[in-house]
């Protein structure tokens, strides 16, 4: 057996999705993340919610079928399920800093172990894009983070401190990357799951922290 | 009663001055009043501040927002939750403005941007939020624990005007809009001194908006005006 599989996108996403709980209100960030609503869990109810006020969507809308007034965090054009409601931005973040996000998923340029996590500022530019990154970092349940293990130049994106402008400190719970599972624990990156043909010690050198192998860490299987 | 409906877009925006600062809703298309942007363009009011949660739309998005303001000179600073894209090669005219020097930019979480426009909107001097903790934008806000969590204290966000896209009004002003194009238009109606209004469908006499249906009372609107057939409508816009 020689062959190496890593997750794609829609395989991070998915992932992720697997955690959902039904009943759950979750909010899902630009990027992998949206892509979770793309995963089918017939078994369960998840609610949708987007920080423009949208509570309740669904999947993307078709082409050609668009509403206009109606989009998701991402600006693309969505469907809403029935029972679905619509509130300010106000009240949007009122919900969110609340707590009655279950979740939050987003993506990140860093994340480290001990849930800190850099995803809005990136070095050698004078600007950044925080829109609801901070509010959802403190106000939501829990925070699942869905990245690339590294960067295109390699550089590790699981680290023991961020090099880059902080989100929010120690609110990280979950963190699925191509390569594996990662829960934050006391202890720091407990792996979980790995990709198919890879070991531990290949992702560890791909790390820019200790990384805990699961006694039960076992394949991915999306 | 004083007539609140205007014929055109010009008469909306001439008494803007030089230094204003205004309020402009709207999330990723959604609840943009374009055809004010428009307007003010035309106007050409200098040394402006923009108060909105994005300074524009990058490339992707060939419709006039206020990024066409930005570009034009008119706007000296922004107060917003982005002020540089993702990726470099979506760079906004913001962006490119802000990296010469051109303009300035105060980036604030969107929570924080929502309620500071709220806190204004409400009489309130200020309020206390988690958003930020541990960050830089920490840096000199003065920080309270409560309950045994630490919080930093914003102020109030106060705008001479505010641009209002609304779906429907009536002749008084109360609005109702029509689902995500509400995100900031309601609070920003109510945190400017001066609140004016473009609105997507005929306007109706008083008493035909249920009372129990209107999102934004007309107490809040100084000036309403009907978009017409060649105003500025939204088109579809495809992202990934």
């Amino acid at each position: 057996m020689d062959y190496k599989t890593k997750l794609n996108r829609q395989q991070i996403a998915n992932r992720l999705a697997q955690e959902f709980e039904d009943g759950w209100l979750v909010n899902l960030g630009i990027g992998i993340p949206t892509l979770c609503s793309n995963y089918h869990q017939p078994d369960k109810t998840i609610i949708y919610h987007s920080e423009n006020g949208v509570i309740g969507y669904g999947p993307i809308q078709k082409t050609g079928e668009e509403d206009l007034h109606l989009v998701n965090a991402g600006g693309q054009y969505i469907t809403l399920i029935p029972g679905a409601s619509i509130v300010d931005h106000a009240d949007s973040f009122a919900i969110i800093r609340s707590g009655r996000l279950d979740l939050t998923v987003m993506g990140a340029y860093e994340v480290t172990e001990d849930g800190d996590f850099a995803n809005w500022k990136t070095l050698g530019r004078k600007g950044g894009g925080i829109g609801g990154a901070m509010d959802l970092a403190i106000g939501a349940k829990r925070v699942f983070l869905g990245l690339q293990h590294t960067t295109r130049d390699g550089v590790p994106k699981l680290r023991s401190t961020c090099s880059l402008p902080l989100t929010a400190k120690g609110v990280v719970k979950l963190v699925c990357t191509d390569l594996g599972l990662f829960e934050i624990t006391n202890e720091g990156f407990l792996m979980k799951e790995i990709a198919q043909g890879y070991y531990p010690d290949e992702v560890q050198t791909m790390t820019d922290a200790r990384i805990i192998v699961s006694a039960s860490l076992k394949e991915f299987s999306i | 009663m004083r007539n609140k409906i205007l014929p055109n877009f010009n008469l909306g925006v001439e008494h803007i001055e030089d230094g204003s600062t205004i309020m402009i809703p709207g999330f990723a298309g959604p609840g943009t009043p374009r055809n004010l942007i428009a307007a003010l363009i035309k106007q050409g009011a200098k040394n402006l501040t923009g108060i909105s949660n994005h300074p524009g739309a990058g490339p992707y998005d060939d419709h006039l927002d206020l990024g066409d303001l930005i570009k034009n000179g008119q706007v000296c600073k922004m107060i917003c939750c982005f002020t540089a894209a993702p990726h470099p090669s979506q760079a906004t005219d913001f962006e490119i403005m802000n990296e010469k020097g051109q303009i300035e930019g105060e980036i604030l979480p969107q929570g924080t941007l929502a309620e500071r426009i709220r806190a204004a909107a409400s009489g309130l001097g200020g309020f206390y939020t988690q958003a930020g903790v541990g960050t830089e934008l920490a840096k000199g806000k003065e920080h309270r624990l409560i309950d045994g969590k630490e919080y930093l204290l914003e102020y109030p966000l106060h705008a001479d005007y505010a641009f209002i896209r609304a779906y429907k009004a009536d002749t008084f002003g109360n609005l109702q809009f029509r689902l995500s194009q509400r995100n900031f238009n309601p609070i920003m109606a109510m945190a400017a001194k001066t609140t004016i209004v473009e609105v997507e469908t005929d306007i109706v006499p008083v008493g035909e908006i249920n009372p129990d249906q209107i999102h934004t009372p007309g107490i809040f609107i100084d000036h309403i005006i009907r978009i017409p057939d060649n105003g500025i409508w939204d088109h579809p816009i495809y992202r990934n």
